[in-house]
Protein backbone atom coordinates (compact mmCIF):
# COMPACT_ATOMS: atom_id res chain seq x y z
CA UNK A 1 0.00 0.00 0.00
CA UNK A 2 1.38 3.49 -1.38
CA UNK A 3 2.04 5.54 2.02
CA UNK A 4 0.07 8.22 0.80
CA UNK A 5 -2.95 5.89 0.96
CA UNK A 6 -1.99 4.38 4.23
CA UNK A 7 -2.15 7.83 5.66
CA UNK A 8 -5.36 9.15 4.28
CA UNK A 9 -7.32 5.56 5.72
CA UNK A 10 -5.58 6.52 8.94
CA UNK A 11 -7.00 9.63 8.56
CA UNK A 12 -10.37 9.04 7.63
CA UNK A 13 -10.42 6.56 10.49
CA UNK A 14 -9.19 8.39 13.08
CA UNK A 15 -12.02 11.91 11.95
CA UNK A 16 -14.73 9.27 11.63
CA UNK A 17 -13.92 8.12 14.62
CA UNK A 18 -13.31 10.99 16.34
CA UNK A 19 -17.01 12.77 15.26
CA UNK A 20 -18.59 9.77 16.03
CA UNK A 21 -17.15 9.60 19.80
CA UNK A 22 -17.96 13.47 20.56
CA UNK A 23 -21.44 13.03 19.23
CA UNK A 24 -21.76 9.86 21.76
CA UNK A 25 -19.38 11.61 24.91
CA UNK A 26 -22.48 14.77 24.72
CA UNK A 27 -24.51 11.35 25.11
CA UNK A 28 -22.71 9.99 28.11
CA UNK A 29 -22.22 13.59 29.64
CA UNK A 30 -25.76 14.16 29.22
CA UNK A 31 -26.51 10.43 31.00
CA UNK A 32 -24.03 11.07 34.20
CA UNK A 33 -25.28 14.89 34.53
CA UNK A 34 -29.01 13.23 34.73
CA UNK A 35 -27.81 9.85 36.82
CA UNK A 36 -25.45 12.29 39.12
CA UNK A 37 -29.13 14.07 39.71
CA UNK A 38 -31.33 11.42 40.65
CA UNK A 39 -32.80 11.62 36.84
CA UNK A 40 -33.10 9.51 33.96
CA UNK A 41 -31.58 11.33 31.02
CA UNK A 42 -31.75 11.59 27.55
CA UNK A 43 -33.76 7.92 26.41
CA UNK A 44 -36.31 8.00 23.84
CA UNK A 45 -34.83 9.14 20.77
CA UNK A 46 -34.25 5.56 19.21
CA UNK A 47 -34.03 4.44 15.31
CA UNK A 48 -36.20 7.47 13.72
CA UNK A 49 -39.35 7.08 12.43
CA UNK A 50 -40.20 4.19 13.96
CA UNK A 51 -41.18 3.69 18.39
CA UNK A 52 -37.75 1.47 18.77
CA UNK A 53 -36.07 3.56 21.56
CA UNK A 54 -32.62 1.93 22.31
CA UNK A 55 -32.19 3.78 25.71
CA UNK A 56 -31.79 7.41 23.68
CA UNK A 57 -28.78 6.20 21.79
CA UNK A 58 -29.88 8.31 19.12
CA UNK A 59 -30.26 11.12 20.52
CA UNK A 60 -27.06 12.05 19.09
CA UNK A 61 -27.99 11.72 15.68
CA UNK A 62 -30.86 13.94 16.39
CA UNK A 63 -28.44 16.60 18.16
CA UNK A 64 -26.69 17.04 15.20
CA UNK A 65 -29.76 16.82 12.42
CA UNK A 66 -31.09 20.19 14.83
CA UNK A 67 -27.35 22.01 14.90
CA UNK A 68 -27.01 21.15 10.93
CA UNK A 69 -30.53 22.22 9.80
CA UNK A 70 -30.50 25.78 12.26
CA UNK A 71 -30.69 29.23 10.68
CA UNK A 72 -27.02 30.31 9.71
CA UNK A 73 -27.90 33.80 11.56
CA UNK A 74 -24.77 35.78 11.56
CA UNK A 75 -25.44 38.71 14.29
CA UNK A 76 -24.91 42.37 12.57
CA UNK A 77 -22.25 43.30 15.10
CA UNK A 78 -19.67 40.80 14.74
CA UNK A 79 -16.13 41.44 13.36
CA UNK A 80 -17.34 38.67 10.31
CA UNK A 81 -14.20 37.06 9.69
CA UNK A 82 -12.56 36.48 12.84
CA UNK A 83 -16.12 35.17 13.32
CA UNK A 84 -16.06 32.57 10.78
CA UNK A 85 -12.11 31.91 11.48
CA UNK A 86 -12.73 31.31 15.07
CA UNK A 87 -14.55 28.16 15.47
CA UNK A 88 -12.13 26.89 12.52
CA UNK A 89 -9.05 27.54 14.48
CA UNK A 90 -10.45 25.41 17.33
CA UNK A 91 -11.64 22.69 15.38
CA UNK A 92 -8.40 22.23 13.62
CA UNK A 93 -6.52 22.66 16.19
CA UNK A 94 -8.44 19.74 18.40
CA UNK A 95 -8.34 17.74 15.58
CA UNK A 96 -4.88 17.66 14.29
CA UNK A 97 -3.62 17.23 17.60
CA UNK A 98 -4.78 13.55 17.58
CA UNK A 99 -2.36 12.87 15.00
CA UNK A 100 0.26 11.64 17.29
CA UNK A 101 -1.89 9.54 19.53
CA UNK A 102 -0.81 6.35 19.41
CA UNK A 103 -3.02 3.20 19.87
CA UNK A 104 0.02 0.48 18.86
CA UNK A 105 1.56 -1.32 16.30
CA UNK A 106 0.59 -4.94 14.73
CA UNK A 107 2.30 -7.09 12.24
CA UNK A 108 -0.23 -7.85 9.85
CA UNK A 109 -0.09 -11.81 8.47
CA UNK A 110 2.16 -12.76 6.35
CA UNK A 111 0.08 -13.69 3.36
CA UNK A 112 -1.01 -9.73 3.02
CA UNK A 113 2.23 -8.92 1.51
CA UNK A 114 3.27 -6.01 4.49
CA UNK A 115 6.29 -7.11 5.73
CA UNK A 116 6.55 -4.00 8.34
CA UNK A 117 4.34 -3.53 11.11
CA UNK A 118 1.52 -1.09 10.88
CA UNK A 119 1.84 1.83 13.44
CA UNK A 120 -1.65 2.83 14.56
CA UNK A 121 -1.44 6.82 14.57
CA UNK A 122 -1.72 9.00 11.49
CA UNK A 123 1.84 10.46 11.89
CA UNK A 124 3.66 7.59 13.99
CA UNK A 125 7.68 8.06 14.90
CA UNK A 126 6.59 11.66 15.22
CA UNK A 127 10.09 12.12 17.31
CA UNK A 128 8.48 15.65 19.00
CA UNK A 129 5.42 14.32 19.71
CA UNK A 130 5.26 15.47 22.76
CA UNK A 131 5.89 18.97 21.48
CA UNK A 132 3.59 19.04 18.65
CA UNK A 133 0.45 18.20 20.71
CA UNK A 134 1.61 21.23 23.05
CA UNK A 135 2.38 23.47 19.73
CA UNK A 136 -0.92 22.63 18.36
CA UNK A 137 -2.74 22.88 21.65
CA UNK A 138 -2.19 26.36 21.96
CA UNK A 139 -3.83 27.06 18.52
CA UNK A 140 -7.11 26.39 20.99
CA UNK A 141 -6.33 29.38 22.61
CA UNK A 142 -6.55 31.94 19.07
CA UNK A 143 -10.02 30.11 18.66
CA UNK A 144 -11.33 31.32 22.24
CA UNK A 145 -9.64 34.30 22.07
CA UNK A 146 -10.70 35.29 18.54
CA UNK A 147 -14.55 34.30 18.98
CA UNK A 148 -14.80 36.00 22.13
CA UNK A 149 -13.55 39.06 20.35
CA UNK A 150 -15.12 38.66 17.54
CA UNK A 151 -18.53 38.48 18.83
CA UNK A 152 -18.16 41.88 20.11
CA UNK A 153 -20.29 41.28 22.90
CA UNK A 154 -18.70 42.01 26.44
CA UNK A 155 -19.90 38.65 27.93
CA UNK A 156 -17.68 36.61 25.20
CA UNK A 157 -14.83 39.07 25.61
CA UNK A 158 -14.61 38.66 29.30
CA UNK A 159 -14.67 35.03 28.39
CA UNK A 160 -12.07 35.04 26.06
CA UNK A 161 -10.05 37.55 28.28
CA UNK A 162 -10.32 34.74 31.15
CA UNK A 163 -9.51 31.49 28.81
CA UNK A 164 -6.60 33.00 27.69
CA UNK A 165 -5.19 33.92 31.37
CA UNK A 166 -6.42 30.46 32.22
CA UNK A 167 -4.79 28.64 29.75
CA UNK A 168 -1.42 30.19 29.40
CA UNK A 169 -1.01 29.95 33.14
CA UNK A 170 -1.87 26.34 33.09
CA UNK A 171 0.23 25.19 30.12
CA UNK A 172 3.40 25.63 32.60
CA UNK A 173 2.24 22.77 35.11
CA UNK A 174 0.89 20.82 32.39
CA UNK A 175 4.50 20.68 30.65
CA UNK A 176 6.03 20.40 33.74
CA UNK A 177 3.96 17.18 34.64
CA UNK A 178 5.27 15.73 31.18
CA UNK A 179 8.98 16.74 31.96
CA UNK A 180 9.22 14.71 35.09
CA UNK A 181 7.78 11.35 32.55
CA UNK A 182 10.00 12.88 29.46
CA UNK A 183 12.76 12.58 31.89
CA UNK A 184 12.35 9.15 33.02
CA UNK A 185 11.85 7.95 29.67
CA UNK A 186 14.01 9.38 27.60
CA UNK A 187 12.03 10.44 25.08
CA UNK A 188 9.39 12.82 23.46
CA UNK A 189 7.75 9.86 21.34
CA UNK A 190 4.35 9.21 22.83
CA UNK A 191 4.86 5.25 21.76
CA UNK A 192 8.29 5.36 23.40
CA UNK A 193 6.73 6.17 26.62
CA UNK A 194 4.45 3.45 26.73
CA UNK A 195 6.85 1.12 25.65
CA UNK A 196 8.95 2.15 28.36
CA UNK A 197 6.24 1.87 30.91
CA UNK A 198 5.16 -1.56 29.46
CA UNK A 199 8.94 -2.85 30.01
CA UNK A 200 9.39 -1.49 32.97
CA UNK A 201 5.79 -2.27 34.34
CA UNK A 202 5.59 0.71 36.64
CA UNK A 203 3.23 3.37 35.16
CA UNK A 204 4.32 6.12 35.73
CA UNK A 205 1.69 7.57 37.75
CA UNK A 206 2.84 5.10 40.85
CA UNK A 207 6.17 6.51 40.81
CA UNK A 208 5.48 10.28 39.69
CA UNK A 209 2.69 10.53 41.74
CA UNK A 210 3.17 14.51 42.40
CA UNK A 211 3.34 14.55 38.55
CA UNK A 212 0.48 12.90 37.73
CA UNK A 213 -1.39 14.96 40.29
CA UNK A 214 -0.14 18.14 39.29
CA UNK A 215 -0.89 17.08 35.23
CA UNK A 216 -4.39 16.02 35.80
CA UNK A 217 -5.21 19.44 37.49
CA UNK A 218 -3.29 20.94 34.62
CA UNK A 219 -5.42 18.98 32.22
CA UNK A 220 -8.64 19.38 33.84
CA UNK A 221 -7.69 23.51 32.94
CA UNK A 222 -6.71 23.21 29.70
CA UNK A 223 -9.57 21.11 28.78
CA UNK A 224 -11.65 24.02 30.64
CA UNK A 225 -14.04 21.61 32.64
CA UNK A 226 -15.30 21.86 35.88
CA UNK A 227 -14.08 22.93 38.62
CA UNK A 228 -11.81 25.17 35.87
CA UNK A 229 -14.61 26.07 33.66
CA UNK A 230 -14.12 30.08 34.12
CA UNK A 231 -14.36 30.60 30.30
CA UNK A 232 -17.74 29.71 29.63
CA UNK A 233 -18.62 29.72 33.74
CA UNK A 234 -22.92 30.43 32.84
CA UNK A 235 -24.14 31.95 35.73
CA UNK A 236 -21.57 34.69 35.20
CA UNK A 237 -21.00 34.85 31.35
CA UNK A 238 -24.29 33.72 29.61
CA UNK A 239 -22.33 31.47 27.19
CA UNK A 240 -18.69 32.80 27.74
CA UNK A 241 -16.85 33.11 24.27
CA UNK A 242 -19.20 31.50 22.01
CA UNK A 243 -22.28 33.15 23.61
CA UNK A 244 -23.12 34.76 19.75
CA UNK A 245 -22.56 31.75 18.22
CA UNK A 246 -25.05 29.29 16.71
CA UNK A 247 -25.30 26.40 14.42
CA UNK A 248 -23.11 24.38 12.92
CA UNK A 249 -20.29 27.25 14.54
CA UNK A 250 -21.28 26.68 18.08
CA UNK A 251 -21.39 22.78 17.24
CA UNK A 252 -17.38 23.10 16.45
CA UNK A 253 -16.78 24.74 19.51
CA UNK A 254 -18.41 22.33 21.29
CA UNK A 255 -16.97 19.11 19.35
CA UNK A 256 -13.54 21.11 19.66
CA UNK A 257 -13.92 20.98 23.86
CA UNK A 258 -15.28 17.26 23.55
CA UNK A 259 -12.23 16.64 22.18
CA UNK A 260 -9.86 18.68 24.36
CA UNK A 261 -11.57 16.40 27.37
CA UNK A 262 -10.51 13.06 25.21
CA UNK A 263 -6.90 14.47 24.22
CA UNK A 264 -6.30 14.92 28.04
CA UNK A 265 -8.02 11.77 28.77
CA UNK A 266 -5.72 9.95 26.17
CA UNK A 267 -2.47 11.68 27.59
CA UNK A 268 -3.40 11.06 30.75
CA UNK A 269 -3.56 7.62 30.38
CA UNK A 270 -0.34 7.65 28.34
CA UNK A 271 2.02 9.91 30.19
CA UNK A 272 0.89 8.02 33.35
CA UNK A 273 -1.27 5.05 33.07
CA UNK A 274 0.54 2.89 30.82
CA UNK A 275 -1.33 3.40 27.63
CA UNK A 276 -1.91 -0.01 26.38
CA UNK A 277 -0.27 -1.79 28.79
CA UNK A 278 -1.93 -4.30 31.81
CA UNK A 279 0.36 -6.61 33.76
CA UNK A 280 0.34 -10.26 32.32
CA UNK A 281 -1.88 -9.16 29.66
CA UNK A 282 -0.40 -7.48 26.93
CA UNK A 283 2.85 -7.67 27.02
CA UNK A 284 5.41 -5.43 26.04
CA UNK A 285 6.95 -6.07 22.61
CA UNK A 286 6.77 -2.81 20.41
CA UNK A 287 4.78 -4.32 17.55
CA UNK A 288 2.19 -7.76 18.15
CA UNK A 289 -0.02 -9.94 15.94
CA UNK A 290 -3.15 -8.47 15.09
CA UNK A 291 -5.44 -9.87 18.26
CA UNK A 292 -2.60 -8.65 20.68
CA UNK A 293 -3.24 -5.71 19.33
CA UNK A 294 -6.86 -5.58 19.52
CA UNK A 295 -6.37 -5.85 23.08
CA UNK A 296 -4.49 -3.36 23.39
CA UNK A 297 -6.65 -1.12 22.05
CA UNK A 298 -9.17 -2.07 24.23
CA UNK A 299 -7.31 -1.59 27.50
CA UNK A 300 -5.99 1.84 25.79
CA UNK A 301 -9.84 2.70 24.96
CA UNK A 302 -11.12 1.32 28.14
CA UNK A 303 -8.33 3.71 30.08
CA UNK A 304 -9.67 6.60 28.45
CA UNK A 305 -13.28 5.74 29.05
CA UNK A 306 -12.71 5.35 32.85
CA UNK A 307 -10.53 9.09 32.69
CA UNK A 308 -13.45 10.76 30.69
CA UNK A 309 -15.96 9.18 33.45
CA UNK A 310 -13.73 10.76 36.24
CA UNK A 311 -13.66 14.20 33.70
CA UNK A 312 -17.49 14.09 33.57
CA UNK A 313 -17.78 13.75 37.48
CA UNK A 314 -15.62 16.05 38.43
CA UNK A 315 -18.08 18.36 36.74
CA UNK A 316 -20.54 17.45 39.51
CA UNK A 317 -18.33 16.95 42.21
CA UNK A 318 -16.85 20.08 42.86
CA UNK A 319 -17.71 23.35 43.13
CA UNK A 320 -16.07 26.32 40.42
CA UNK A 321 -12.99 27.83 41.60
CA UNK A 322 -12.93 31.73 41.78
CA UNK A 323 -11.00 33.65 39.05
CA UNK A 324 -8.21 34.74 41.95
CA UNK A 325 -8.28 31.31 43.16
CA UNK A 326 -7.84 29.72 40.16
CA UNK A 327 -4.96 31.55 39.25
CA UNK A 328 -3.27 31.11 42.84
CA UNK A 329 -3.86 27.60 42.43
CA UNK A 330 -1.87 27.82 39.34
CA UNK A 331 0.98 30.10 40.26
CA UNK A 332 1.65 29.45 44.31
CA UNK A 333 0.52 25.73 44.41
CA UNK A 334 0.57 23.90 40.77
CA UNK A 335 4.14 25.50 39.51
CA UNK A 336 6.09 24.60 42.47
CA UNK A 337 4.73 21.25 42.78
CA UNK A 338 5.66 20.35 38.98
CA UNK A 339 9.05 22.13 39.13
CA UNK A 340 9.49 20.36 42.93
CA UNK A 341 8.92 17.27 40.82
CA UNK A 342 10.84 17.98 38.30
CA UNK A 343 14.04 18.44 40.61
CA UNK A 344 12.74 14.97 42.59
CA UNK A 345 12.87 13.22 39.12
CA UNK A 346 16.03 14.51 37.76
CA UNK A 347 18.08 13.93 40.62
CA UNK A 348 16.63 10.23 41.02
CA UNK A 349 17.73 9.81 37.36
CA UNK A 350 21.37 10.93 38.34
CA UNK A 351 21.90 9.69 41.87
CA UNK A 352 18.93 7.16 42.40
CA UNK A 353 20.69 3.82 41.86
CA UNK A 354 23.65 4.49 44.09
CA UNK A 355 20.93 5.79 46.76
CA UNK A 356 18.59 2.45 46.29
CA UNK A 357 21.67 -0.06 46.62
CA UNK A 358 22.06 0.04 50.31
CA UNK A 359 18.20 -0.09 51.10
CA UNK A 360 17.90 -3.44 48.92
CA UNK A 361 15.56 -1.75 46.34
CA UNK A 362 15.09 -2.08 42.83
CA UNK A 363 15.05 1.39 41.07
CA UNK A 364 11.48 1.38 40.26
CA UNK A 365 10.42 0.50 43.85
CA UNK A 366 13.46 3.62 45.07
CA UNK A 367 11.53 5.89 42.83
CA UNK A 368 8.22 5.16 43.54
CA UNK A 369 9.47 5.44 47.76
CA UNK A 370 10.85 8.71 46.46
CA UNK A 371 7.89 9.92 44.63
CA UNK A 372 4.93 9.27 47.13
CA UNK A 373 7.07 11.15 49.65
CA UNK A 374 7.72 13.83 47.90
CA UNK A 375 3.99 14.15 47.06
CA UNK A 376 3.00 13.69 50.65
CA UNK A 377 5.44 16.23 51.47
CA UNK A 378 4.56 18.76 49.41
CA UNK A 379 0.63 18.32 50.00
CA UNK A 380 1.44 18.65 53.71
CA UNK A 381 3.36 22.11 53.31
CA UNK A 382 1.32 23.53 51.00
CA UNK A 383 -1.32 22.60 53.86
CA UNK A 384 0.53 24.21 56.59
CA UNK A 385 1.71 27.29 54.75
CA UNK A 386 -1.66 27.90 52.85
CA UNK A 387 -0.31 29.76 49.97
CA UNK A 388 -3.76 30.45 48.46
CA UNK A 389 -5.10 31.80 51.43
CA UNK A 390 -5.12 35.53 50.83
CA UNK A 391 -8.48 35.71 48.89
CA UNK A 392 -10.92 38.45 49.51
CA UNK A 393 -9.56 40.24 52.08
CA UNK A 394 -9.94 43.67 52.89
CA UNK A 395 -7.92 46.12 51.26
CA UNK A 396 -4.96 47.28 53.88
CA UNK A 397 -4.99 50.98 53.33
CA UNK A 398 -9.14 49.61 54.49
CA UNK A 399 -8.56 47.96 57.43
CA UNK A 400 -8.94 50.88 59.69
CA UNK A 401 -12.46 51.73 58.46
CA UNK A 402 -14.27 50.70 60.93
CA UNK A 403 -17.14 49.24 58.88
CA UNK A 404 -14.85 46.14 58.24
CA UNK A 405 -16.38 43.34 59.93
CA UNK A 406 -13.70 40.90 61.27
CA UNK B 1 -19.51 51.59 43.20
CA UNK B 2 -15.93 53.09 45.10
CA UNK B 3 -14.48 50.74 46.87
CA UNK B 4 -14.12 52.68 50.09
CA UNK B 5 -17.71 53.26 49.78
CA UNK B 6 -19.01 53.34 53.71
CA UNK B 7 -21.87 51.40 52.62
CA UNK B 8 -19.44 48.39 51.38
CA UNK B 9 -18.89 45.44 54.60
CA UNK B 10 -16.00 43.88 54.05
CA UNK B 11 -16.25 40.42 55.32
CA UNK B 12 -13.34 38.49 56.24
CA UNK B 13 -13.03 34.99 55.05
CA UNK B 14 -13.09 32.57 57.98
CA UNK B 15 -9.72 30.54 58.04
CA UNK B 16 -9.94 27.05 56.86
CA UNK B 17 -8.89 24.48 59.46
CA UNK B 18 -6.35 21.86 58.25
CA UNK B 19 -8.49 19.78 57.21
CA UNK B 20 -10.13 21.85 54.76
CA UNK B 21 -7.02 23.55 53.26
CA UNK B 22 -5.83 20.52 52.53
CA UNK B 23 -8.23 19.95 50.03
CA UNK B 24 -8.25 16.43 50.60
CA UNK B 25 -11.68 16.03 52.50
CA UNK B 26 -13.47 18.48 49.60
CA UNK B 27 -12.43 16.68 47.16
CA UNK B 28 -13.74 13.03 48.99
CA UNK B 29 -16.48 14.53 49.57
CA UNK B 30 -18.08 15.96 46.46
CA UNK B 31 -17.02 12.71 44.73
CA UNK B 32 -18.33 10.53 47.02
CA UNK B 33 -21.83 12.53 47.10
CA UNK B 34 -21.66 12.31 43.48
CA UNK B 35 -21.50 8.71 43.44
CA UNK B 36 -24.04 8.22 45.91
CA UNK B 37 -26.74 9.79 43.69
CA UNK B 38 -25.33 8.25 40.39
CA UNK B 39 -25.89 4.58 41.71
CA UNK B 40 -29.32 5.71 43.49
CA UNK B 41 -32.95 5.00 42.59
CA UNK B 42 -33.58 7.84 39.92
CA UNK B 43 -37.05 9.79 40.41
CA UNK B 44 -37.92 10.40 37.57
CA UNK B 45 -41.82 10.05 36.37
CA UNK B 46 -41.86 8.74 32.74
CA UNK B 47 -44.54 10.98 31.70
CA UNK B 48 -47.11 10.52 29.65
CA UNK B 49 -46.61 6.75 30.03
CA UNK B 50 -46.40 6.66 33.53
CA UNK B 51 -48.61 10.03 35.65
CA UNK B 52 -47.73 11.98 38.56
CA UNK B 53 -49.89 10.52 42.03
CA UNK B 54 -52.47 12.71 42.50
CA UNK B 55 -53.41 12.56 46.21
CA UNK B 56 -56.93 10.85 47.35
CA UNK B 57 -58.93 13.48 47.85
CA UNK B 58 -57.61 15.01 44.75
CA UNK B 59 -55.81 17.93 46.34
CA UNK B 60 -54.49 19.28 43.23
CA UNK B 61 -55.08 22.71 41.03
CA UNK B 62 -55.51 21.83 37.50
CA UNK B 63 -58.06 22.86 34.49
CA UNK B 64 -61.43 24.31 36.10
CA UNK B 65 -65.10 22.50 35.87
CA UNK B 66 -68.35 24.37 35.84
CA UNK B 67 -70.10 21.62 38.35
CA UNK B 68 -73.79 20.50 37.46
CA UNK B 69 -76.47 20.41 39.68
CA UNK B 70 -78.81 17.17 40.56
CA UNK B 71 -81.02 17.92 37.45
CA UNK B 72 -77.86 18.73 35.04
CA UNK B 73 -77.99 22.72 35.09
CA UNK B 74 -75.39 24.79 35.33
CA UNK B 75 -75.28 25.38 39.53
CA UNK B 76 -73.25 28.88 38.65
CA UNK B 77 -75.89 31.97 40.22
CA UNK B 78 -73.06 34.13 38.27
CA UNK B 79 -72.14 36.03 41.53
CA UNK B 80 -69.43 37.63 39.98
CA UNK B 81 -67.84 36.32 43.32
CA UNK B 82 -65.34 34.15 41.32
CA UNK B 83 -64.44 36.94 39.00
CA UNK B 84 -63.89 39.18 41.83
CA UNK B 85 -61.35 37.26 43.39
CA UNK B 86 -59.47 36.32 40.15
CA UNK B 87 -55.80 37.84 40.85
CA UNK B 88 -55.49 37.58 37.09
CA UNK B 89 -58.40 38.69 35.76
CA UNK B 90 -59.48 35.93 33.50
CA UNK B 91 -62.60 35.29 34.42
CA UNK B 92 -65.73 36.96 31.87
CA UNK B 93 -69.18 35.94 32.80
CA UNK B 94 -72.48 37.41 31.08
CA UNK B 95 -75.15 37.13 33.19
CA UNK B 96 -78.72 36.77 32.17
CA UNK B 97 -82.36 36.41 33.93
CA UNK B 98 -82.54 33.14 35.05
CA UNK B 99 -85.13 30.66 33.37
CA UNK B 100 -85.61 28.26 35.97
CA UNK B 101 -87.54 29.87 39.12
CA UNK B 102 -84.95 28.97 41.98
CA UNK B 103 -82.28 31.46 41.02
CA UNK B 104 -82.74 35.27 39.84
CA UNK B 105 -79.17 34.98 37.18
CA UNK B 106 -77.53 31.91 35.40
CA UNK B 107 -74.55 32.80 33.57
CA UNK B 108 -75.36 33.23 29.96
CA UNK B 109 -71.46 32.80 28.84
CA UNK B 110 -68.84 31.78 31.50
CA UNK B 111 -65.20 31.74 29.81
CA UNK B 112 -62.02 31.26 31.35
CA UNK B 113 -58.52 32.25 29.56
CA UNK B 114 -56.89 29.31 30.99
CA UNK B 115 -53.91 30.63 29.46
CA UNK B 116 -53.72 34.26 31.74
CA UNK B 117 -55.08 31.97 34.70
CA UNK B 118 -52.80 31.01 37.35
CA UNK B 119 -54.16 28.40 38.81
CA UNK B 120 -53.99 30.02 42.50
CA UNK B 121 -57.64 28.41 43.31
CA UNK B 122 -59.17 31.54 44.43
CA UNK B 123 -62.37 31.27 42.40
CA UNK B 124 -63.05 28.12 44.14
CA UNK B 125 -62.44 29.37 47.48
CA UNK B 126 -65.08 32.56 46.43
CA UNK B 127 -67.44 30.78 45.45
CA UNK B 128 -70.90 30.52 47.28
CA UNK B 129 -71.99 27.68 45.76
CA UNK B 130 -69.18 25.44 44.87
CA UNK B 131 -70.20 25.91 41.16
CA UNK B 132 -66.56 26.15 39.99
CA UNK B 133 -63.55 23.81 41.07
CA UNK B 134 -60.38 23.11 39.83
CA UNK B 135 -59.59 18.88 38.58
CA UNK B 136 -56.52 17.29 38.58
CA UNK B 137 -55.94 16.98 34.87
CA UNK B 138 -53.21 19.12 34.78
CA UNK B 139 -52.07 18.23 31.40
CA UNK B 140 -54.00 21.13 28.97
CA UNK B 141 -52.74 21.48 25.91
CA UNK B 142 -53.46 23.77 22.43
CA UNK B 143 -52.88 24.21 19.34
CA UNK B 144 -53.62 27.99 19.79
CA UNK B 145 -54.45 31.04 22.43
CA UNK B 146 -58.03 30.76 21.12
CA UNK B 147 -58.31 26.79 21.37
CA UNK B 148 -57.60 27.87 25.11
CA UNK B 149 -60.26 30.16 26.28
CA UNK B 150 -62.37 27.85 27.65
CA UNK B 151 -66.13 28.79 27.23
CA UNK B 152 -69.05 27.29 29.43
CA UNK B 153 -69.78 23.93 27.39
CA UNK B 154 -66.37 23.26 27.43
CA UNK B 155 -65.94 23.81 31.28
CA UNK B 156 -69.08 21.83 31.51
CA UNK B 157 -67.80 18.78 29.42
CA UNK B 158 -64.25 18.88 31.78
CA UNK B 159 -67.60 18.09 34.87
CA UNK B 160 -69.09 15.56 32.94
CA UNK B 161 -65.39 14.09 32.33
CA UNK B 162 -64.19 13.92 35.76
CA UNK B 163 -67.25 13.64 38.07
CA UNK B 164 -66.68 10.28 38.43
CA UNK B 165 -63.12 10.16 39.16
CA UNK B 166 -63.19 13.33 41.55
CA UNK B 167 -67.05 14.02 43.57
CA UNK B 168 -67.82 17.55 44.21
CA UNK B 169 -65.85 18.14 47.42
CA UNK B 170 -69.05 19.42 49.11
CA UNK B 171 -73.15 18.81 48.75
CA UNK B 172 -74.71 21.04 49.38
CA UNK B 173 -78.08 20.86 47.15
Amino acid sequence: MPPILESLLKIAVLIGGLMTAAAYLVLLERWIAAWVQDRLGPNRVGVPLTKIRLFGLGQPVADGGKFLTKGEFTPGHVDKILYFLAPMAIFVAAIAAFAVVPLGSVVLPASWGVGEPVRLAVAPGLDVGMLYIFAVGSVAVYGVVLGGWASNNKYSFFGAIRSSAQLISYELPLGLGILGVVLASGSLRLDNIIIEQARSGTWNALVQPLGFVVFCVAAFAEAGRLPFDLPEAEQELVGGYHTEYLGVKLMMYMVSEFLHMVLAAFLIVILFLGGWHFWGLTGSAEAVSWPVALLRAIVLLAKVMGAIFFFMLARWSWPRFRYDQLMEVAWKVMIPWGLINVVAVAAWMEYGVQLARPWNLSAAQGMAVVGWGVLLLCWLATTIIDPTASGNRPRRDLSANDNCLE
Amino acid sequence: MKTDDRNINWVREPRLGLAGRSYLLLFVQGLTTTLRHFFSRKKTVQSPEERHEIPDPPIYRGVHRLNRDQRGRVKCVACFLCATACPADCIDIVAAESPWTDREKYPQSFTIDELRCIFCGMCEEACPVDAIELTSLYDLSGKSREEMIFDKEKLLSVYDQTKNTEPMITKRD
